[in-house]
């Protein structure tokens, strides 16, 4: 048999899914509803992690206490990304960062946005490594990681 | 902070293109003939439905085709209610393993033509040794729904 | 480290596209190849164990009970074991943990992958989790490309000096692939090639990155005396490392990736490796992306913090320079991720057994090879020898 007749099936999976978020990052999404960013802080090693765990990744301890931190902090690494794929939230161009909030320990993974995306050349003279970056609220709050829009380079 | 612990809902949904490869390409091809396909193992004997490319029990190949007659016997069947998201057909529904004549595997499908309606008829019509035939869908688009179900033989 | 273990056979299918074959047949395909290699039949094998990324990969759930048959499963035990992209050194860690510990004599280990079946970045930005970064997240790029910036940035490498040193990764790579039939891509790139290609995520360009790819490879596993018994020139397993990190990208400084770093030290700990620069005659490193092998050069010892690109530009990890590294063409002309990590066992005990064909490293003995998975989270480094 030729080559061509060898058939391929085109389909598509959906599948549902209903996610619990636990007591941690329930109370981490009401907080940004409040246009607050509260991370936890481990009891043994000291590190506040944002976004907050239910226990140290590293102590294996709980982590109860809640702290604040800064609503500005410091790009760690970035990346332009302008390669689209199917079911992608976020249409390309845009850039992800690691931002590590001021009292933070830990990057947070976000958008640095609100200014042109559309040249990467003029992108990599705004978005620096080690440049302070500050969240930009959602006026209108889910309760979800997007209640900030995104970050952007203070000036 | 209150203590209601939230979820969220959400799809994750992912579009894919399965390669039939030649056996099942064949395979698929036959149902728009109205014919069932399998292939017969040189070194077992073994037939199976559909059609494999290779034997599950000596891993040799299977190059022999074989045309498999659309009747055989129910080895064990169930009464589908239960709905779940994404369900090709609606509840109620009959699914079973059937042995075709002349093969050595059970092969999946609905059973129809049977009044779901009234469960104890239901069970007194189907059981395990009931023969079935196929009952061909007359638009073919080669896949396992060209066979519409099986139908118990009068 | 348990009783001593060979590798006693391998396979590999031809990669890249295969819509000519379905996923069963492919992976039975490979199989056929490695109990031939062994020669040995499937009454001989005590075990299976089957690896893929996600299942999602291919849309159906648990792909080696679809498959049993095909990868000679039927009337056997059979494990999964699925750790992402490090899913080859994984299901190897796993056949050599079972032939080791005495409980089996010959294991096979199939990894598989038909990344054309599906829509690869799009199931890779599932392993994400869904509350705080998947939305962010844009598959494989996204994250190993904010790591190499992190790490140009640690180092303070100039941005240039990576580039161009990412452009040699990625011509030495694409040269080496040339000599091996089994590869994916088989072109020769110039360095402007690699320069000029799209931006994929930026700095990443197309060259920088492996393609998707439809595979298989096999593995056997067996013990001392099975393997003095059916093979003449076995490779020897001698050090097994697997480290695991937090899920969070932003939690572990992956510029200095404390996985791979601690399961290469693992792995030469056990197998006695002081200096791997001097010691390894072969590496094949898991390198989907350029920037990425220049990081694990520095993680697995070859070389100091932030000097990689020096070593690259002079040559030391080309063929023929002092540490060969992926003679295969790599990850990054070959990447059926499931298989991809057993690729790399594959070809290093092709290496110090003398089978490598065009792509042998004159005199190989001793080996590593490696794979890396989730997101940037996991690593898993083995060593072989040709001498037990």
């Amino acid at each position: 048999m030729a080559k061509e007749e060898y058939r391929i099936i085109e389909a598509e999976a959906v599948v549902p899914y209903e996610l619990a978020l636990g007591g941690t990052v329930s109370n981490f999404f009401d907080y940004l509803k409040e246009e607050k960013i509260m991370g936890k802080r481990c009891r043994k090693c000291s590190r506040v992690l944002v976004p907050p765990r239910s226990f140290c990744p590293r102590c294996f301890e709980e982590m109860d206490e809640w702290v604040e931190v800064g609503q500005e902090g410091v790009v760690e690494t970035w990346v332009y990304i302008n390669m689209p794929f199917y079911g992608q939230v976020i249409k390309v161009p845009y850039v992800s960062a690691q931002i590590r909030l001021d009292g933070s320990d830990s990057g947070l993974t976000h958008l640095i946005a609100g200014f042109d995306l559309t040249n990467v050349n003029k992108v990599r003279e705004i978005v620096k490594l080690g440049g302070r970056v500050k969240a930009v609220w959602s006026k209108e709050k889910k309760g979800n990681i997007l209640d900030i829009a995104y970050f952007e380079p203070v000036k | 902070m209150p203590k209601e612990y939230r979820t969220i809902r959400g799809d994750v949904a992912l579009p894919y293109k399965w390669a039939l490869g030649k056996t099942w390409t064949r395979f698929f091809d036959g149902l728009k003939e109205e014919k069932i396909l399998g292939t017969k193992c040189t070194q077992c004997g073994k037939v199976f439905v559909p059609a494999r490319t290779f034997c599950p029990v000596c891993l040799s190949d299977m190059a022999e085709w074989v045309e498999v007659k659309p009747e055989g016997e129910i080895l064990t069947w169930t009464f589908v209610s239960a709905k779940y998201y994404g369900q090709v057909k609606d509840p109620p529904y009959i699914i079973a393993t059937i042995k075709l004549v002349g093969t050595d595997c059970g092969f999946h499908h609905f059973i129809g033509g049977v009044d779901l309606s009234d469960a104890k008829q239901v069970r007194q019509k189907l059981k395990t040794g009931t023969k079935v035939k196929a009952v061909w869908r007359p638009e073919k688009k080669a896949e396992i729904l060209d066979i519409a179900y099986f139908a118990p033989l009068k | 480290m348990g009783r001593a273990v060979a590798v006693i056979g391998t396979g590999q299918t031809k990669h890249g596209r295969r819509p000519d074959v379905s996923y069963p047949d492919m992976v039975r395909e490979v199989i056929m190849v490695a109990l031939e290699d062994a020669g040995i039949t499937l009454k001989d094998v005590d075990g299976v164990v089957h690896g893929t990324m996600p299942s999602m990969m291919e849309g159906v759930s648990s792909t080696h009970l679809y498959f049993a048959e095909a990868i000679g499963a039927v009337g056997k035990p059979i494990m999964k074991v699925e750790t992402c992209g490090s899913t080859g050194q994984s299901i190897a860690h796993c056949g050599f943990f079972w032939v080791a510990s005495g409980m089996a004599d010959i294991v096979l280990v199939v990894g598989s992958e038909k990344m054309n079946e599906g829509d690869s970045q799009a199931t890779m930005t599932t392993v994400f989790d869904p509350y705080f970064q998947r939305v962010f997240a844009a598959g494989a790029p996204g994250t190993f490309t904010m790591q190499c910036m992190e790490w140009m940035y640690r180092f303070k490498i100039p941005e240039d000096k990576g580039r161009e040193a990412a452009a040699m990764v990625s011509v030495s790579n694409h040269d080496n692939a040339m000599d091996n039939p089994y590869a994916h891509i088989r072109m020769k790139v110039t360095m402007d090639d690699v320069k000029n290609s799209r931006i994929v995520t930026y700095p990443v360009r197309l060259l920088d990155v492996c393609p998707s790819s439809d595979g298989a490879c096999a593995v056997i596993f067996a013990s001392e005396e099975k393997a003095k018994k059916i093979c003449k020139k076995p490779a020897w397993i001698k050090g097994v490392g697997f480290r695991g990190e937090e899920s969070f990208f932003g939690e572990s400084d992956k510029s200095i990736w404390p996985s791979a770093t601690e399961a290469a030290q693992e792995a030469y700990r056990q197998a006695g490796i002081k200096d791997p620069l001097k010691e390894l005659d072969v590496a094949e490193i898991y390198n989907p992306f350029t920037y990425q092998e220049m990081i694990f050069c520095e993680c697995f010892g070859f070389c100091p913090r932030g000097e990689a690109p020096d070593y690259v530009l002079k040559g030391t990890f080309k063929k023929g320079g002092e540490l060969p590294c992926c003679p295969s063409g790599g990850t990054l002309c070959t990447n059926p991720i499931g298989a991809t990590g057993l690729i790399r066992l594959a070809e290093t005990v092709l290496q110090v057994t003398g089978k490598a064909g065009a792509r042998q490293v004159e005199g190989a003995k001793i080996a590593l090879s490696h794979a890396m998975g989730g997101v940037d989270q996991f690593n898993g480094v083995t060593i072989v020898s040709s001498n037990l």
